[in-house]
């Protein structure tokens, strides 16, 4: 058959004709085809006996296949083949893998960490990945942040605080920036006075008089705010208050304000306005706390302090 | 090959030809579709998964609107990677109430089943104003009308009533509300009542105030309100990490 070339003379036609000449070839179907098909049928018979295949009333038949691994109780189960246990079987490989790393992260402190050469190679791709995924979209690829909305994760300024223990405690937890409107509760030339004297402790020009008289708003208790910021002015960190005193400003619109006027108007609005931003999600119940000590480890090379 | 069965009798017999098509077909259908139905493993028993309240529905609404599921999937497969990056695989049993479920089938954006809380509101609302403001790299588009929109909500209870036709525990009488706080708690039985749609609505987006503007309750608000609940109602901390391998 295989060997069969169409021509008028030896293939077979239907038998039937139309319009009084007009036929149609019975072409049979070429040997290898026809094999194929049923090697197809035989793999299909094989493949019902291996892997879970025919429904049967409310179940199914579960094929003889199964799959090994260990689950976080620690028991080793077999199961029928499955994508899900063969998911637990992967992620066993893999943490087979990594576990001198990750077991040498929980035993380890952060210092230890950051001093040894190997594990320093290993938060920097492990925190890398981890980084990129769940911090970058809001505190960017290099962690510099975006004004006006996320912090920089770069530089030595820290509203909560750039050692370990408190990176460690900013993600497991999250953060909620507040700060209230003082134009509820202050008149507009009191904003005006305390606008100036933040101006005044930064180093911006402002009018001496009215920073003057908005010193003693600042550390008086009408307005009160050197409960958060304190007495300094330079913050507190562990209510996430900013330091008040340096060049970095996250909120205000200082920095892209061209003229003094402008600065302090920036100022000026954020005191009126009060502040109800700087969410930061818990990543307690996303990240394992492995992950996470890899993470503080990776943010704090990125330019935490103590 | 010499078949006793004569294919003429099928191409000269247009009602045979469209019976046997149709048996063909349906075979299809038989063996893919129906044991879904049939088998009680099909949607695993979970605890938490609810049906939307009527502001995320309306964020669900516009999210189609929107064509987002052609970019994004909402459909964790249980592979290593997806895990690592989305977290645990999705279930049937999370997109149980969604009609019609938006697991999509293109990923030129991330997969959203898990995207719940993973981000803060004023991030999502600056992402989807100007997503190049916060991810320098994305191709996806500035949805800024989401903002200033203001939210139709004149008809949440007609989209409510469709919803519980297509199964969605939604309640209309007091009974249908009993049953709503024995399954799900008072908390939720309160969301889901069609009567109150439009008072739970008003009051969850003035309360979780989602765009960060509280003059109105814009699109933005539903849109972020539904994002932020996605693969959240499961609380994944209360199974064994196998806990779901028995179901398939």
């Amino acid at each position: 058959m295989s060997d069969h070339k169409p021509s008028a003379h030896s293939v077979q036609t239907t038998g039937h004709a139309w319009d009084g000449d007009l036929q149609e070839y019975n072409n049979p179907l070429p040997a290898w085809w026809v094999w194929t098909f049923y090697a197809t049928v035989v793999f299909s018979i094989v493949y019902w006996i291996i892997y879970p295949s025919w429904p049967i009333g409310n179940t199914w038949t579960p094929g003889i296949k199964t799959v090994t691994y260990v689950n976080s109780e620690g028991e080793t189960k077999t199961h029928g083949w499955n994508t899900r246990a063969l998911l637990m079987a992967d992620l066993n490989k893999a943490a087979a893998a990594q576990k001198p790393y990750f077991d040498k992260v929980a035993s380890m402190s952060y210092d230890q960490i950051a001093k040894d050469p190997e594990m320093s190679g290993f938060i920097l791709s492990a925190g890398r990945a981890l980084f990129s995924d769940n911090c970058a979209p809001c505190h960017q690829s290099g962690g510099q942040g975006v004004p006006s909305f996320f912090p920089n994760l770069t530089d030595d300024d820290w509203l909560y605080g750039g050692g370990y223990e408190r990176i460690h405690e900013t993600i497991v937890q999250g953060r909620r920036g507040y700060m209230p409107a003082f134009k509820e509760v202050l008149a507009d030339a009191q904003i005006d006075q305390l606008a100036n004297y933040v101006a005044s402790v930064s180093g911006i020009a402002h009018d001496a008089k009215l920073a003057a008289a908005g010193d003693q708003l600042f550390h008086g208790n009408a307005a009160g705010c050197y409960i958060c910021h304190g007495e300094n002015a330079k913050g507190r960190q562990e209510i996430g208050a900013p330091n008040l005193t340096d060049a970095v400003w996250l909120w205000a619109k200082v920095p892209a304000a061209p003229t003094p006027e402008g600065k302090v108007a920036a100022i000026r609005s954020v005191v009126a306005e009060g502040l109800n931003r700087g969410v930061m999600p818990a990543w307690g119940g996303r990240l394992t706390p492995e992950q996470i000590k890899v993470l503080t480890v990776y943010v704090h090379e990125l330019g935490g302090g103590t | 090959m010499n078949f006793n069965f004569k294919h003429e009798w099928v191409e000269t017999n247009v009602g045979l030809m469209a019976v046997l098509t149709m048996l063909a077909i349906s075979v299809g259908g038989l063996v893919e579709i129906a044991p879904l139905f049939l088998i009680d493993k099909t949607v695993e028993k979970v605890e938490g998964v609810r049906p939307y309240t009527p502001l995320e529905q309306r964020g669900r609404d516009i999210y189609m609107r929107e064509g987002c599921y052609t970019c994004h999937s909402q459909m964790i497969r249980p592979f290593r990677d997806e895990k690592l990056r989305y977290g645990h695989y999705s279930l049937a049993a999370e997109s149980q109430y969604d009609h019609p479920f938006q697991w999509g089938s293109k990923r030129t954006g991330p997969d959203l089943a898990r995207v719940g809380g993973k981000y803060s509101n004023e991030w999502h609302v600056q992402h989807l104003v100007a997503p190049r403001s916060m991810v320098e790299v994305s191709v996806m588009p500035n949805y800024p009308w989401l903002l200033t929109n203001r939210l139709d909500i004149s008809d949440i209870e007609l989209r409510m009533k469709a919803l519980r036709k297509v199964g969605v525990p939604y309640s209309l009488s007091q009974a249908e509300y009993d049953a709503n706080v024995a399954k799900f708690g008072e908390t939720v039985a309160h969301q889901l009542h069609i009567p109150d749609a439009r008072k739970n609505l008003v009051e969850q987006a003035n309360f979780g105030n989602y765009d960060g503007d509280h003059s109105g309750i814009s699109e933005m608000d539903a849109l972020v309100a539904y994002l932020q609940v996605l693969g959240t109602m499961v609380d994944f901390s209360k199974y064994s990490d196998d806990a779901f391998v028995d179901v398939r």
